[in-house]
């Protein structure tokens, strides 16, 4: 029998899964050695804000006894999970990555989170992330940014980079994290692990901090297919708690793993890849030759309404994201501006002090976009506009199976770099809000670095409901690996 | 004063449009599963949903609907097949998510009507704009804590509490038609078991939309919303102090505003809010979180047959079926309880002019004011009474003295009666007896009736009635001696 | 496109926040930055396209409605566990002046 891998770093749920069972090791001591490494490594990134390890500790030995009874602890007994701050977590503190909530402890689980610890995971602790997930890069966090494994000086993407990094760096198996307009996928891309967005109701967002209730998605980070896969197959279902959630049955997405993918008809939006930079454009197109030789069947598509996107996006998720920022507001859970002697000054004074710039931004760009006199000519089209992309997709899906694209322009950029320039970090997010306007599932799966070692992943959405088809094709990809 | 009012009543006439404010009477709130329950102590019906914490999301109560759709059913609305909830965004501590859900654009049902009786008689239909369903805020306590002074205490157990709103038609034009709305209204609401309605627990809540125009202009004058109005009598009042101002202000040259005003009760008056700056800008856009309403026929059908009776329509069907008198339909339509109170003793006797009489006279006149589910006798035990009365087996003299013994223990009327003993002499034989006798000891009152002192038949009614212990049938009583003594 | 400061004020006071007269001039700067960019929907032709403003999918059809069954709620200590200031039960707010 051999001995359980001691690298904590490349553990995988398979490894775990068949070490438990051959007790060559206990849920009890993979907590321990879990949380011991991820507390030692976490200060090169930054990704975790928060460790729960009674908790973990807790999990751990109900799978172990579980074990013992020769009871089934769970399809993740004994994996370690990261959970972004945006995801409440009963018990452990949970700040959204914003000071107005640097003490908020959340009285209950996102459905997400109780799912994952009922199949048996193990609750490492919270990740750090933009502000609200706001943001492309974690560097608006009030809690300092997190900085990328593969390169201190680089973002891991945002908003959450947290639970991309941490994954990356090893300090968790696999993590949640949540996408709005790209904050799994490009996190994902940049850190060079895989990052899931489900379609659109496919995942309750029960516990999940609202940003732009109708974009939100949570979604899983693992370091391969398998293991995100594996996720998404627990949190995923209809929810009582959730009336947006889809009542569509869950099929069996680790049974699509291993299936050939000969003969899929892939399409390449010819939108994105109209100047896109070279180090990025060579390495999809190196991915997109792995397809084809995998036997895919690889056609030019055009997804004409791409160019509206960006304002699209922006209009629709600030005008939802004023409107779901506006309980931050120091009365039943927040922090509080002190010396506001008035409700009205307490008001300002507390969200004025305790939002980040970013938040402020986009509250204030969302308040302005539904204001009396702007509706119609901001939200109204901006909703009109929406249709045409989702139309896009569904007339695009009536001729291939699968879209691949680049996640983003450009690999990891320095910390501060796009700081200066709000509006040049939104038009960064050009792949991948589309994905989250027409809720169609979608994903980063990793496609080489860049010659000077940086991370790129490629991009692959499906039709609403089918993740079996894009994980299928996802880990095809995977196992052959990026042309050389 | 008077004079003044009827001068203005000649020159202006009035508009006026009601908003209420409906608590449905489920047992949970609107978006969670939360208990509504009137009471509780302060922030203990809550939960991440009410509480507006990060990541809670709402999710619709089914009964919330159809109780909404049986209020808009019972006003006569419209029931819309597709309805969609919107958020209605502003800031106060007791709305803990910073917007209300409310409908705006696509509202539950449209189109209805409540009809009253019009000034110079007649009856009136006020139409009904939109009924639509939004969940209740919380509460903020502005005194009686120890440092009130400073501090506005939140108690959230309100929060969530399902509400519809229903906007009348501009359609009344005094404060009485006004009162008479919001009375049919409450009405309604309490047959369909929609709501109690109880001002003081805060179940109804209205405000009032007046202006004032010249007799004969069709355009409308500038509206003051009045707020604060704490009862019907006080919506009445407050609305005549209103048209009565505004007519002031306009005969007097001046210009009106459009405006809030606070009624207040103890002076009267109405006074303006401190007015802001700008009117607030709800930035109303649909709710992402929720799925649009959608009411199929077959759902409305199903709701349609579940429903009690509406009052109007049961006072109808009571005129016309049962032969009742407006009046006593008026007046047996008080309370849902007190109509299926009235229809089981009709169902039990067979007789609804008797059953009519019976409880409008004598049982509520027992009750006192009280409400008919204190009533000590049950409806089935006045039945007995009433079909008995209805055979001939008792007179009605009796059947009061069996009454109230039935008051007084709450037994049926064959229980008193053969515990008493008190049954109606039916033996011809048997009464025929007694009136001889009584002829034979009366014979003073025999004279005096012969030589043409009609009247006197009453004492030897009585005589009859004593020496049978009541338990003759005084008219039979009276018929035999008629008989007799003309012989 | 244009704000002007009145029109960035009235915003700020809609969204209740403070800003600094610094922070007031760079939002302002950068909301006219983005919604300069925001007018190219305006190129988009959406004549007769309805709006989406949700992704619903089976939701719409079979939608979700609870039963009228209560459950306990998280109660006071729960309710008042991150409160900033409370009292005798109840969240505590500086006074109210007007609504």
């Amino acid at each position: 029998m051999t001995a359980f891998p001691s690298e904590v770093a490349s553990w995988t749920a398979a490894q775990i899964y068949s070490g438990l069972r051959e007790k060559q090791i206990s849920a009890a001591e993979i907590a321990t050695a879990a949380l011991a490494f991820a507390q030692a490594e976490n200060p090169k990134t930054n990704a975790y804000l928060e460790f729960c390890g009674e908790r973990a500790m807790a999990t751990a030995r109900t799978v172990d006894q579980q074990l013992a009874a020769g009871k089934d602890p769970g399809p993740l007994a004994g994996v370690p999970v990261a959970i972004k701050d945006v995801i409440m977590t009963r018990g452990v503190r949970s700040s959204c990555g914003s000071r107005l909530l640097e003490r908020f402890v959340p009285p209950y689980d996102a459905t997400a989170v109780e799912r994952l610890e009922r199949a048996g995971a193990l609750l490492l602790g919270k990740t750090n992330c933009d502000e609200f997930a706001m943001g492309s890069s974690n560097e608006n966090s009030a809690f300092g940014p997190v900085r990328n494994p593969h390169d201190p000086e680089r973002v891991p993407g945002g908003s959450s980079g947290g639970s991309a990094a941490c994954v990356a760096q090893g300090t968790a198996v696999v993590s949640l994290g949540s996408d709005t307009g790209g904050s799994i996928r490009q996190p994902a891309s940049f850190c060079g692990v895989v990052g899931v967005t489900p379609t659109y109701g496919r995942v309750s967002r029960y516990g999940l901090a609202a940003f732009a209730s109708s974009l939100d998605h949570i979604g899983p980070f693992g370091r391969s297919v398998h293991d995100a896969a594996l996720v998404l197959q627990a949190i995923a279902g209809r929810d009582e708690h959730d009336a947006t959630s889809s009542a569509a049955p869950v099929p069996d997405y680790l049974a699509a793993l291993g299936r050939d993918v000969k003969g899929k008809r892939i399409g390449l939006p010819k939108e994105y890849f109209e100047g896109l930079p070279t180090e990025t454009g060579d390495l999809i197109a190196r991915g997109v030759e792995t397809l084809k030789k995998l036997g895919c069947e690889v056609r030019e598509i055009s997804l004409p309404n791409t160019e509206y996107a960006v304002p699209c996006y922006y209009v629709i998720a600030t005008a939802e994201a004023s409107s779901n920022l506006a309980r931050y507001d120091g009365v039943r859970y927040t922090i509080r501006a002190r010396d506001a002697n008035t409700l009205a000054a307490m008001y300002r004074a507390t969200r004025g002090q305790g939002f980040g710039d970013e938040c402020k931004r986009r509250i204030m760009l969302g308040t302005y976009v539904l204001s009396h006199g702007y509706y119609d000519a901001y939200y109204v089209k901006a909703q009109r506009v929406r249709s045409l992309i989702a139309r896009d997709f569904a007339q695009a899906f009536e001729n291939v199976d699968a879209i691949v694209a680049p996640v983003s322009p450009s690999p990891a950029f320095k910390l501060g770099e796009k700081t200066g320039d709000p509006m040049e970090m939104y038009l960064s997010d050009i792949y991948t809000i589309t994905g989250d306007l027409a809720g169609v599932p979608c994903m980063s799966v990793p496609c080489g670095n860049t010659p000077a070692g940086l991370p790129v992943g490629m991009q692959i959405f499906t039709r609403h409901f089918d993740e079996a088809g894009m994980l299928e094709l996802a880990a095809a990809f995977e196992r052959a690996g990026v042309s050389g | 004063m008077a004079a003044e009012t009827e001068d203005l009543t000649a020159k202006y006439e009035a508009v006026i449009g009601l908003e209420v404010h409906v608590q449905l009477a489920t047992r949970t709130k609107i978006f969670c599963a939360c208990a509504t329950s009137f009471g509780a102590p302060a922030n203990t019906n809550v939960c991440p949903v009410c509480l507006g914490l990060p990541g809670a999301l709402p999710v619709l109560n089914r009964a919330a609907v159809e109780m909404a759709v049986r209020a808009s059913l019972g006003l006569h609305c419209r029931v819309n097949p597709v309805s969609r909830f919107a958020r209605k965004n502003y800031f106060y501590p007791d709305l803990p998510k910073g917007y209300q859900i409310s409908q705006y654009d696509e509202p539950l049902a449209e189109h209805g009507w409540v009809e009253v009786a019009a000034a110079g008689g007649g009856a009136k239909r006020i139409g009904v704009t939109r009924v639509h369903l939004e969940d209740d805020a919380g509460k903020s306590i502005h005194d009686g804590f120890r440092d009130s002074a400073d501090y506005t205490y939140v108690d959230l157990n309100r929060a969530g509490t399902p509400l519809i709103e229903i906007v009348s038609e501009p359609d009344i034009r005094t404060p009485d038609e006004a009162y008479a709305y919001l009375t049919a209204l409450k009405e309604t609401m309490q047959f369909l078991g929609v709501s109690e309605c109880d001002m003081e627990k805060g179940q109804l809540r209205c405000d009032a939309n007046v202006s004032i125009r010249p007799r004969g202009e069709t355009k409308l004058g500038t509206k003051a919303e009045v707020k604060n109005l704490n009862s019907f009598r006080f919506a009445r009042l407050a609305i005549e102090y209103e048209i009565a101002r505004q007519a002031r202000v306009l005969t007097s040259g001046g210009r009106l505003v459009q405006e809030t005003r606070l009624y207040n009760s103890e002076t009267g008056e109405t006074a303006s809010m401190r007015s802001k700056e700008h009117a607030h800008d709800y930035r109303y856009f649909p709710e992402p979180d929720l799925a649009p309403v959608r009411i199929s026929a077959a759902w409305l059908e199903e709701i349609r047959d579940a429903m009690p009776e509406p009052p109007a329509e049961k006072r109808a069907r009571f005129i016309a079926s049962y032969g009742l008198r407006e009046y006593d339909a008026q007046v047996l339509t008080g309370s849902r309880e007190l109509s299926d109170y009235f229809e089981a003793v009709v169902k039990a006797c067979g007789d609804a002019r008797l059953a009519a009489n019976w409880v409008t006279g004598d049982l509520m006149g027992a009750l006192d004011g009280k409400a008919i589910e204190e009533s000590p006798v049950p409806a089935g035990r006045l039945g007995e009474l009433c079909t008995l009365i209805a055979k001939g087996e008792i007179s009605g003299k009796l059947a009061k003295e069996i009454f109230a013994r039935m008051l007084e223990t709450g037994d049926s009327p064959s229980v008193i009666m053969e515990r008493e003993g008190l049954r109606q002499i039916s033996d011809k034989g048997e009464l025929d007896r007694i009136v001889n006798e009584v002829l034979a000891a009366s014979a003073k009152q025999v004279e005096q009736y012969r030589a043409g002192k009609t009247a006197v038949i009453g004492y030897l009614v009585g005589q009859v009635m004593k020496a049978t212990q009541g338990q003759a049938d005084p008219a039979a009583v009276r018929e035999l001696l008629q008989a007799k003594l003309a012989s | 496109m244009k704000i002007s400061p009145e029109q960035a004020a009235m915003v700020a006071d809609l969204a209740n926040l403070d800003l600094t007269n610094e922070e007031m001039q760079r939002i302002t700067h950068d909301l006219e930055e983005i919604l300069t960019h925001m007018e190219a929907l305006n190129r988009a032709d959406t004549t007769g396209v309805e709006p989406m403003a949700q992704v619903l999918f089976d939701a719409a059809e079979s939608p979700l409605l609870r039963a009228d069954e209560p459950r306990p709620g998280i109660g006071v200590e729960g309710a008042l566990l991150n409160a900033p200031l409370s009292g005798a039960g109840h969240f505590k707010v500086p006074k109210v002046i007007e609504r």
